[in-house]
């Protein structure tokens, strides 16, 4: 089944606030052996933990219609406006930006905004999740 | 444009399930084998956020400093699956400008990413 067509340009509730802390980036940062110490600012990808609980919470939202065993990640790209840094509370707020549907499959282009806890824009994380709808 | 120095980074199982706990990305065809062949895959593959972390540590190490990374994107052309015994993943950038790199990332030989890029704060 494909998507709901009207999901393009939809703009889903923002994420539960999230507290960075140096736990978390220390463990983020190991997992991929990329040099972090105290102070540093987090890895340039980090920003995809805050993300991944926007895109799923369009994954599971019954009224879309995603099947989560048929999602592929297509594409991602992060800007930032400033680094990620411990102490940061983040937010992400996810758009789908854009819809096409060829042959069975959904392109989901989405565009989570990432505000800190003054609600100023820290990173913008564009995720396309590619969906082959199951027979 | 000048080239940075390539660099080859091993990966295993258990780097993708220290990456499954640090990211939140459960998703068992990072983990399981038979979850991995029932949709189709060969064995376990990376998560393709994993391997543009590895990207972002490339690019870290060699400028030396974190946090200069201000925009960072590819798309995910080929699975990396990540045997038993693990694998290995190359990444080479080339400066393009002074503050923009393009990168070539292989697992195998196979180009794993599309078109990564990494551009600088200026």
């Amino acid at each position: 089944m494909a998507v709901d067509a009207s999901l393009g340009g939809r703009t889903f509730p923002p994420t539960a606030p999230y507290d960075v802390t140096d736990q978390a980036v220390t463990a983020f940062a190991a997992a991929t052996g990329t040099p972090y110490h105290r102070g540093d600012p987090a890895p340039a990808t980090f920003p995809i933990v805050v993300a991944f609980g926007a895109m799923q919470a369009l994954m599971v939202d019954p009224d879309v219609g995603i099947e989560l065993h048929h999602v592929v990640h297509g594409q991602q790209k992060f800007v930032h406006e400033r680094p990620v840094v411990v102490g940061d509370r983040l937010t992400a707020t996810l758009t789908v930006s854009g819809l096409r549907q060829i042959a069975g499959t959904d392109i989901i282009a989405t565009s989570s905004a990432i505000t800190d806890g003054d609600g100023a824009l820290v990173c913008t994380a564009e995720a396309t999740l590619v969906h082959r709808a199951g027979a | 444009m000048a080239d940075l120095t390539p660099a080859t980074y091993p990966v295993t199982r258990a780097d993708l399930v220290a990456y499954a706990e640090a990211s939140g990305d459960h998703n068992p065809i990072h983990q399981d084998p038979e979850v991995a062949r029932s949709v189709g895959l060969p064995d376990v593959i990376a998560h393709g956020m994993f391997t543009l972390a590895l990207v972002a540590r490339y690019v870290d190490e060699q400028l030396g400093e974190p946090g200069r990374i201000s925009e960072l994107g590819a798309k995910f052309t080929k699975p990396v699956v990540v045997p038993v015994g693990g694998t290995e993943i190359r990444v080479e950038g080339t400066w393009r400008d002074d503050r923009k790199i393009a990168l070539r990332v292989t697992c195998g030989g196979d180009t794993v990413l599309g078109n990564p890029v990494a551009v600088l704060r200026g």
